[in-house]
């Protein structure tokens, strides 16, 4: 490990301060502390820190993803070859899925990482790590047949817009990976909805039907899944949405390495489930009608409560703020999917308007205990 | 006849190297010295010059913006050298101790009968009201205020505590007069918190009300026991004092004599000989090492007080004029390979479960100066309010604060707070934000502008 660290030393030497490339210091910074904690040590304020940092944290939802990912990956592959007929092992399924969503990955954390290395060399700061998640999210959320240039220019456009433009990580206000899709949904709405975009080759292939649950419902056709299938994953969607278990046991290990909120992801189910309950009771259309459960565990319900809507930038700061701004994303979403069938999706749209949202619920549960405070005070003017 | 609180949000940190319970007597050593920084926003007028003979008692200098408020000398002696800094700020005032023990001496067997105004001047001329803080803002109180009342907090939940019924059970007379002293002070009560476990002396102090505090750190702050009993609004004034100066108000108002009498631990693994010492203010540090047998390397960080929020300070500085610890901790200057996967590196303390470090929480833990990652922009929330147990919001009065928003920080609760309250945040942050220094300059924003 030494001679590594050597090695690296003296890697770093030009770019050390009043050296030749030192305005290039947080790339190299970036390398450098991937592979090694820095020896810094605190200068001023407590003399002793946590163990824990944001890499630490970050690293920790990337390892939440990757049940969903590896699930999602061999879907892909499954989806493809069931719907064709042909008879296939898992390997076979999971090399198709992973030739198709690797480069997506790729491409998601090539184009992401140079805009904000570039911008961390700009604006002279350290290269922050919440890119690592967004870039393995955008992939995960997107329909499996979208062309990369696609993904890259949806990239490009959640950092400059989403993020950079508010001035990086911790300041944005949209979730940066919700604004991808988004983004991608809006400019190129034949790649993103539809039935024939979900299932790998379904629009070259004509035997596959790409339809998922929520638009044969919306077109109100019945649906031939269970709600097994649902729970399991074996139904088409975007890349690593299907399957509630994995995303579930993803969610798990967030909450309790307290790296996810509890409280938003509790919230949104239970504003998930309250909401669809009274659909059901009102039962107007197949919509209307589907099962609660099943609405939790179809679509991207499950993925954007646990992965997105925990989000701790673009979600609400406070804890009552955050049962708050749960339970809202949780109706919101039934309420999307149901009232705008053009938009069976409503996660990512409610995700999004919570977003914008949850400053104002913060506002006011803070404003709530400043006039607590306020009401002291009056009181004790009171009794003098 | 106790107020009980029970604290929620906190957590003790469990650090190795606590002092044993056996106090020494410290032999005097040759220099000692007085630090302008220790007091916090003061600017120092000086009243002494190099080569000046002081007595104990000797005014050294006084606070510019209030020329009542004395800062004496600790010990009898010549002043040697007066060490600046950069704009001449004074830095140390260095006091070479002679062998004749001389004090200035006031008149104070009759205080009982003084009125309040005289006492107040003899606590202003004899040296002791810098021991007096106020809160809001954590500064030496101002002598024009009457304050609705006083906290005494007498147990400390910081990392390597002192445990202040065993240095303070032999003055429980002079904790008594002291506090009989303060309650003169305020037109309300003299609060002592106390353990909620606690079984010592200090409860059978009268003419006081007690407070039994229960749970983890910072419950021992005296401005988290504020906060429960008598919360500070705008224009409120309550004064804190530490026990230690408590008694060694009584001890001035039984003697007449300034009392700098400090009995200090010296804290950290690294040190083998681990104990209470009886000192006194501004006693050379080397002195304390030497006599501990502790040989100080560049590996080493000598803090004026505790792990959280003490002042990193060198070998052959002096101790503080406030705190009862002086911790030695490693300095951590050292790379760990790929240190940030989650689950890797247990031994190290964290309170995140990121870490299986939790699990072992009941074992005694090595710590080192390490920042264990790098400053990054705020993302993870709710982390602060785990460690803050006040009905404040810490995230958005930091953000106030780094906004210099005076408004916002007054509604959040500025008032309430001083930087140690912070000391936890720091600890945790996963961002390593330097909460304390923000709250501070946040503070002297406050002082600057509102006053």
């Amino acid at each position: 490990m030494n001679s590594l660290r050597r090695l690296i030393d003296n890697l770093k030497k030009p770019f050390a301060k009043g050296e030749k490339f030192e305005k290039f210091a947080p790339a190299i910074n970036a390398f450098d502390t991937l592979l090694f904690v820095p020896n810094h040590t605190t200068k001023s304020g407590s003399h002793i820190r946590d163990a824990v940092d944001l890499k630490r944290t970050m690293v920790t939802v990337i390892i939440a993803l990757i049940p969903a990912l590896v699930y999602g990956i061999y879907n892909t592959g499954y989806q493809y070859y069931y719907q064709l007929g042909e008879s296939f092992t898992f390997m076979d399924a999971f090399i198709h899925g992973a030739w198709k969503v690797i480069p997506m990955i790729a491409v998601s954390y090539i184009v992401g990482l140079t805009i904000e290395f570039g911008f961390a060399v700009y604006r002279g700061h350290e290269v922050n790590e919440g890119y690592l998640v967004t870039g393995l999210l955008i992939p995960m959320i997107m329909p499996v047949d979208i062309p990369l240039w696609m993904v890259a220019i949806s990239v490009a456009f959640s950092v400059f817009v989403a993020k950079e433009a508010f001035g990086g990580t911790g300041m944005n206000i949209l979730n940066p990976a919700l604004t991808a899709r988004a983004f991608a949904f809006f400019a190129y709405p034949t790649y993103m909805s539809g039935n024939k975009v979900w299932v790998s080759e379904a629009s070259n292939v004509d035997s596959i039907s790409g339809e998922t649950i929520l638009g044969s419902l919306a077109a109100g056709d019945q649906i031939s899944y269970s709600t097994y299938d649902m729970f399991f994953g074996s139904i088409p969607g975007s890349i690593a949405e299907t399957s509630a278990s994995w995303v579930l046991l993803g969610g798990l290990l967030l909450v309790m390495t307290g790296v996810g909120s509890w409280r938003i992801i509790l919230g949104g189910f239970l504003g998930g489930a309250f909401m669809a309950i009274i659909f059901n009771l009102w039962g107007a259309n197949e919509l209307m009608s589907f099962n609660w459960l099943n609405h939790l565990l179809a679509g991207g319900f499950a993925f954007g409560i646990i992965f997105m809507a925990t989000d701790p930038v673009s979600a609400a700061q406070t804890s009552k703020g955050k049962w708050i701004y749960g339970i809202l994303v949780g109706i919101f979403c039934i309420m999307i999917r149901v009232f705008n069938p053009a938009y069976p999706e409503g996660v990512m749209l409610a995700i999004l308007l919570m977003n914008v949202f949850a400053p104002t619920i913060d506002h006011f549960v803070i404003e709530s205990n400043i006039n607590r405070r306020k009401k002291r005070w009056v009181l004790t003017q009171v009794k003098s | 006849m106790f107020k009980k609180i029970k604290i929620h949000q906190g957590v003790n940190l469990n650090i190795d190297g606590e002092a044993e319970k056996i106090i020494v007597d410290l032999p005097k050593s040759l220099t000692y010295g007085v630090k302008p920084d220790d007091f916090f926003t003061i600017v120092p007028k000086l009243l002494v010059k190099e080569g000046d003979i002081v007595k104990n008692g000797t005014p050294l200098f006084f606070s510019k913006k209030n020329p009542r408020i004395n800062f004496v000398s600790p010990v009898s002696g010549e002043v040697t050298s007066i060490i600046r800094g950069p704009k001449r700020k004074i830095l140390e005032i260095i006091i070479t101790a002679d062998k004749k023990n001389d004090s200035v001496v006031f008149q104070t067997s009759n205080h009982e009968k003084l009125p309040l105004n005289e006492i107040k001047e003899l606590i202003l001329k004899s040296g002791f009201w810098p021991f007096i803080k106020q809160r809001p803002y954590g500064v030496i109180s101002s002598p024009e205020d009457t304050p609705k009342s006083i906290f005494v907090s007498c147990f400390s939940t910081v990392p390597l505590a002192v445990d202040y019924d065993f240095l303070l059970k032999k003055d429980k007379e002079d904790f008594q007069l002291g506090v009989n002293i303060l309650k003169r002070l305020t037109s309300g009560n003299v609060y002592l918190g106390l353990d909620s476990s606690f079984n010592g002396f200090f409860k059978e102090i009268e003419n006081v009300k007690k407070i039994s505090v229960d749970g983890p750190h910072p419950s021992g702050n005296v401005g988290i026991q504020i906060h429960k009993i008598d919360p500070i609004n705008y224009g409120d004034k309550v004064w804190t004092i530490n026990p230690e100066d408590v008694s060694n108000l009584g001890a001035f108002f039984r003697t007449g004599k300034f009392s700098s009498k400090r009995t200090i631990a010296l804290v950290g693994s690294s040190v083998k000989k681990r104990q209470y010492y009886k000192t006194i203010i501004g006693t050379s540090i080397s002195k304390i090492l030497e006599f501990s047998d502790f040989e100080c390397s560049n590996n080493n960080r000598i803090i004026n007080g505790d792990l959280l929020s003490g002042d990193a300070t060198g070998p052959n500085s002096y101790l503080g004029y406030y705190n009862n610890l002086i911790s030695v901790l490693e300095e951590g200057n050292t790379h760990r390979f790929m240190g940030w996967i989650p689950f890797v590196d247990n031994h190290i303390l964290s309170l995140s479960r990121t870490s299986f470090s939790w699990f072992f929480s009941k074992k005694k833990h090595n710590v080192n100066s390490n920042m264990n990652g790098e400053e990054r922009a705020i993302v993870v929330t709710g982390e602060m309010e785990k460690v803050f147990p006040m009905d404040i919001y810490p995230m958005e009065l930091i953000k106030a604060c780094l906004n210099e928003d005076i408004e916002k920080m007054e509604a959040l609760g500025i008032y309430e707070v001083a930087p140690e309250d912070f000391g936890l945040i720091d600890y945790a942050s996963t961002s390593k934000i330097e909460a304390q220094e923000i709250i501070k300059s946040g503070i002297e924003l406050m002082i600057n502008e509102v006053g």
